[in-house]
């Protein structure tokens, strides 16, 4: 049996269902690489003490008829864990201690997973590096001082680097599907309305989605299938007959039409990603897939439109933050003065940057020429979707314009930051499900992705896609645990 | 067009972010760069396009009023950045 931290969701869960490892053994084998692990920094909080109480109160009565049956599970610092803290990687949530528990994780922990711990992420999930971190850069485990993309940088680092088996992450704009590029690893983003919002920090609501983070697209399908549900306390949580994700998945994706939408070829991108997506294209034909050019004509106005959306829901969503009733509260003269002075030293750059430009949106005078604006070009780019999918039952593209970044490469400029986004932001503009899977390196061995878009609803087929795929394409990470120290 | 330092004032004190006048200056030239970057949606004709208010198209639900969670004040008020078994803390508002 190969090292209990490098095997897969599936080659765990068989193993403690045949009884060749206990709970305890491998939370224990997870605990004891990320002590050895913190240069990677990508836990803000670990629960590992917890965990390993948990493992053992399984392995005395376990129920192997679970999805989750005492696997240790770390989740991004986003999602709010019943008496555990949760920060959203910001000072002020920094003492933050949730009484309740957010939809998605209780799915996990109903199934018999155990909380290792929290996972560093951008504040707010403001970010495409995990560099807006008040806890701090995450190392991406491909190389040294390279971002590991973000917002869910810890996520995607986690999971590289053998310190949690899956975990899930949230994506706004690409959150999940730009680190798992930049890593390796694969990221979904369901459909909007797929998994609940309920007690996941809010950063966009109309576009935020929870996700699965994992090694290989079997173990997404196993995710994505126990995150997924109907959930009546969020009220855009949508109720209809979820697949049997990991059941159904097959790689028979005969006959399929595949889109390849010719917007995506962007100024400047490199060769090497060119390459990727014909490769990808190739290996969809041998797997008898049908090939189809189409368009989508709105794609450069997403990202225009995005920062619009996203900052005008995130100035409302986090107009809470106040220093009243929970988190980081700087002392003033009267009510204004502690409001002000708490926001202004509780949020950093970026998340005031964004606040900024979301009340300007909204302010009087400018909604209609800047948000209204943004909402009828957001009917654009989705008919732009609904356009090819009368015509496609997928579309395949990049993941992202370019590989991992050296850390502080991007920090002084926020519109070569956003740039990242590209290839992802449209989807979630749209609401439909994205899937990000290691398609290939560049020059410098670092890890490409390429990105399957789907239908609304139709997981099951982006997943069969991919895994058609990544049988054809056999990445391999090769990462060399340069961190590690004994 | 421009924000000028007067507007990222204003914006500031309507997001209740106190700034002072060296990062004011810097956020002025991040918030141009940014709103150059979205100015580009003015070359589109969007006059007869209806604006998209929600992606998921569903009606909201209604549910029947019920208290289900226990009683959590102690647990919630412990998150009070200012101590008090009883109340949230705020400075004094009515002199």
């Amino acid at each position: 049996m190969s090292d209990i931290t490098s095997q897969s969701l599936f080659e765990l869960t068989s193993n403690i269902k045949e009884k060749k490892l206990s709970s305890g053994e491998i939370t224990k084998a997870f605990i004891d690489r990320a002590e050895k692990s913190k240069k990677l920094n990508v836990y803000v909080t670990d629960n590992f003490e917890k965990a390993i109480d948990q493992s053992k109160k399984f392995d005395s009565n376990p129920n192997f008829d679970l999805k989750l049956p005492g696997i240790p599970i770390a989740v991004k610092d986003l999602f709010c864990t019943n008496g555990v803290r949760t920060t959203a990687g910001s000072k002020i949530l920094n003492n933050f201690v949730p009484t309740y528990e957010s939809t998605v994780t209780q799915n996990l922990w109903s199934q018999g997973a155990i909380l290792l711990g929290k996972l560093n992420c951008d504040e707010f999930a403001m970010g495409s590096s995990n560099e807006t971190s008040f806890f701090g850069n995450v190392q991406n485990p491909v190389g040294e001082n390279l971002v590991p993309g973000g917002s869910s940088g810890g996520s995607s680092a986690a999971v590289a680097a053998n310190l949690t088996p899956v975990t899930i992450g949230t994506d706004t704009g690409g959150s999940i599907r730009q680190p798992a590029s930049f890593t390796g690893t694969v990221g979904l983003k369901p459909t909007y309305g797929s998994c609940s919002r309920y007690g996941i920090v809010a950063f966009a609501s109309s576009l935020d989605q929870a996700g699965p983070m994992t090694k290989n697209v079997r173990d997404c399908s196993m995710l994505l299938e126990v995150i997924s549900s109907f959930d009546q306390k969020d009220s855009t949580s949508i109720d209809y007959k979820r697949n049997n994700y990991s059941k159904e998945l097959s790689k028979d994706i005969k006959g399929k039409k595949i889109g390849i939408p010719k917007e995506y070829r962007v100024d400047n991108m490199p060769d090497e990603i060119e390459q990727l997506w014909k490769n990808g294209i190739s290996y969809a034909k041998d797997c008898g897939a049908e090939i189809i050019d189409i368009s989508l004509p709105h794609t450069n106005y997403a990202l225009p439109t995005y920062y619009i959306v996203a900052p005008a829901e995130a100035s409302s969503n986090l107009a809470r933050y106040d220093g009243v009733k929970y988190g980081f509260r700087s002392p003033g003269q009267n009510l204004i003065e502690m409001y002000e002075k708490t926001r202004s030293e509780g949020f950093g750059d970026e998340v005031k940057r964004r606040i900024m430009i979301g009340t300007y949106v909204l302010s009087s005078g400018y909604y209609d020429a800047y948000y209204l604006k943004a909402q009828k070009v957001r009917q654009l780019i989705k008919k732009d979707f609904d356009d090819a999918f009368s015509k496609v039952d997928a579309i395949l593209t990049p993941s992202t314009p370019s590989s991992a970044f050296k850390i502080g490469e991007k920090t002084n400029d926020p519109v070569s930051m956003y740039l990242n986004d590209i290839f992802t932001v449209p989807i979630n503009l749209a609401g439909l499900p994205g899937i990000s899977i290691p398609a290939g390196k560049d020059k410098n061995n670092y890890p490409l992705g390429l990105q399957v878009i789907g239908k609304p609803f139709d997981e099951q087929n982006i997943l069969n896609i991919s895994y058609a795929l990544e049988d054809k394409i056999n990445f391999k990470n090769d990462i060399s645990d340069w961190w590690l120290r004994e | 067009m421009s924000i000028d330092l007067k507007t990222v004032k204003h914006i500031s004190k309507l997001a209740r972010i106190s700034i002072d006048d060296e990062k004011a200056n810097k956020l002025k030239g991040d918030l141009n760069n940014i709103f150059e970057f979205i100015e580009k949606l003015n070359e589109l004709n969007t006059d007869n396009v209806q604006a998209l208010t929600s992606i998921a198209e569903t009606t909201l639900r209604f549910r029947k009023d019920e208290i289900k969670s226990e009683n959590i004040r102690e647990k919630i008020l412990k998150n009070s950045p200012e101590e008090n078994k009883d109340f949230f803390v705020v400075p004094k508002v009515v002199e």
